[in-house]
């Protein structure tokens, strides 16, 4: 249920995530989803990618600082109102989301979600019949 | 007065001094003792080289008051400078000091032309800083007319200058700088204002920067000399002639020698700046180590005056930065790195001059397993690198984080500073 994330550390240089890109080309790695968030002189790349120990390793291998976490992907039906499903269950269950992002594609969406507390949230999301998906799935997208 | 003359003064007034700090100041007897050197040694001037040197080291550690040598009950003011480490460098002045530092202060504006009649806007930091109330001290031993404005609040600081009338300004060139673009923004034709005359310290500054002053302001900008340690502002001066730094040399007794032996060097030479004061009795200090390099200039000057001029500073003997008026080390830097566990041991200072004020960017490298997925986290570990070197260096810095091993490792000595600025 638990999914693994990449995250870089990357300054705000010409050039940098094109290397990024190119590294995990190159090593046939796949990516499904990203996100990145930038302060004035740096940013964070999160990643959720076809082989997330490969990646750190080719990564680390070109002096990149990449760490590894776990998040869950939530699949909803891509229709309106469904991610207010979830939201109303994440919300009242006292759980706190870090940050999320989200694709969809034809009939289903899927939403990266880093809550405070991995456990409960697998917990709960499950007791509500909500569908998370496990690595395998995600990537055959 | 002749060369001759001046040195007669300066042996007596030195002997006065030693005999003062012997019978006085603990560490100073015991190194002297060391040395085997007793007042009874020192018969003039020429003497001065027997006697041992005083180091900012010792000023730290002797911290608050093992160099003074007189009772505090006879200390009328306390003055500090940011020191290396944590703890400040303390001065403290007796009533004889602050009148000492008056006069010479007063000599300091004299030599720029001011007189009594004149409106005078202090302009640096009141308070520990020795700029503010140094210049506040000339100027009323000046007899003239002094604002006691402080830094800051620069739109009140142009009204000022303007409705008071104040002919001279006291104050950091940078901000004198900033100052200017401030006048030229507030709309008020330069023709009301009366400004002629800037007496600019306390941090190092270029010809450059003194044609864009003179230009900008529309004054003759001077240079004021001086250093916590032996006094604040007013060691010594430029006169109308801007040719070297006169220094007040019957009360701060200079000479240059080479910075690793020790030895005097003969006259004209370059090296490091040492002074003695021989006037002073709250913390009299002997053969002071300035770790500044320059020379003294002997020849009489064509204003007239025959004390000793100083050249500009032209380097330092260690790796001391001045940044916005603070010393700072690049030491200090490190200590603070290597105290946060989820730094590198690496780092690169770069100071540049922006906008006529000094920039101060602290790059390090976090270890890989204290990245962190949420920029949060990164930003309050920032936050806390800059609040720590803050506290230790006294001058915020922008502490940029890098990414692993993008700062350069050397197998020799590591190059820890970039420094942009321009000051010959």
């Amino acid at each position: 249920m638990l999914i693994k994330q990449l995250s870089i550390f990357l300054e705000n240089k010409r050039g940098r995530f094109t290397e990024v890109t190119s590294i995990l080309g190159e090593a046939g790695i796949n990516m499904t989803a990203f996100t990145v968030s930038e302060s004035s002189d740096f940013g964070i790349v999160r990643l959720i990618v076809s082989d997330p120990d490969k990646a750190k390793q080719v990564l680390q291998e070109h002096l990149y600082a990449v760490t590894v976490n776990e998040v869950i992907c939530v699949q909803m039906p891509n229709k309106p109102g469904a991610l207010s499903e979830v939201m109303k269950i994440i919300t009242d269950s006292g759980i706190f989301v870090e940050y999320m992002y989200a694709f969809s594609s034809g009939s289903v969406a899927s939403v990266i979600i880093r809550p405070d507390n991995l456990g409960k949230a697998v917990a709960e999301l499950s007791k509500n019949k909500v569908e998370l998906l496990a690595s395998s799935e995600l990537f055959s997208l | 007065m002749s060369r001759e003359d001046m040195h007669k003064l300066q042996g007596i007034r030195l002997k006065k001094t030693v005999a003062m700090v012997y019978n006085n100041c603990e560490p100073y007897r015991k190194r002297m003792q060391e040395k085997g050197v007793t007042p009874a040694d020192i018969q003039s001037i020429a003497d001065i080289a027997k006697l041992p040197f005083t180091s900012k080291k010792d000023l730290r550690d002797y911290y608050p008051y093992g160099l003074l040598s007189s009772p505090i009950s006879d200390i009328v003011r306390i003055h500090a400078s940011s020191g290396t480490t944590g703890k400040p460098i303390v001065a403290g002045y007796t009533r004889n000091d602050l009148d000492i530092w008056g006069e010479v202060g007063a000599r300091c504006f004299t030599a720029y032309g001011l007189t009594k009649n004149d409106v005078i806007q202090v302009s640096y930091g009141y308070g520990l800083f020795t700029g503010g109330l140094g210049a506040h001290g000339a100027g009323e031993t000046l007899g003239a007319t002094v604002i006691p404005m402080s830094s800051g609040n620069t739109e009140k600081q142009i009204m000022l200058m303007h409705d008071l009338g104040a002919v001279a300004l006291a104050c950091t060139p940078s901000y004198a700088l900033y100052l200017a673009d401030a006048m030229a923004d507030s709309k008020i034709p330069r023709n009301e204002f009366k400004l002629k005359v800037g007496a600019f310290g306390a941090e190092p500054w270029t010809e450059g920067m003194r044609k864009e002053l003179e230009e900008k302001l529309g004054i003759k900008a001077y240079d004021i000399y001086g250093l916590t340690e032996i006094i604040g502002p007013g060691v010594g001066h430029e006169c109308q002639f801007q040719n070297g730094t006169h220094l007040c040399e019957d009360h701060f007794y200079p000479e240059i020698v080479n910075p690793e032996t020790g030895e005097p060097l003969p006259h004209g030479e370059v090296g490091e700046l040492v002074f003695s004061t021989i006037t002073k009795t709250g913390m009299p200090l002997l053969r002071f180590r300035t770790r500044d390099l320059t020379r003294l200039i002997y020849e009489p000057c064509e204003c007239g005056r025959t004390s000793v001029r100083m050249d500009r500073i032209l380097g330092r003997c260690d790796d001391m930065l001045i940044i916005r008026g603070v010393n700072v080390f690049p030491s200090q830097v490190e200590t603070v790195i290597c105290e946060i566990p989820e730094l590198e041991p690496h780092y690169l200072l770069v100071v540049d001059r922006i906008n006529n004020l000094d920039s101060f960017e602290v790059q390090v490298e976090v270890k890989e397993a204290f990245y962190s997925d949420e920029i949060n986290k990164v930003m309050d570990l920032r936050k806390r690198i800059t609040h720590r070197l803050q506290s230790v260096l006294g001058i915020s810095p922008d502490v940029r984080l890098v990414e692993p091993r993008s700062i350069e490792r050397s197998q020799g000595k590591a190059k820890r500073v970039i420094d942009k600025r321009k000051f010959k």
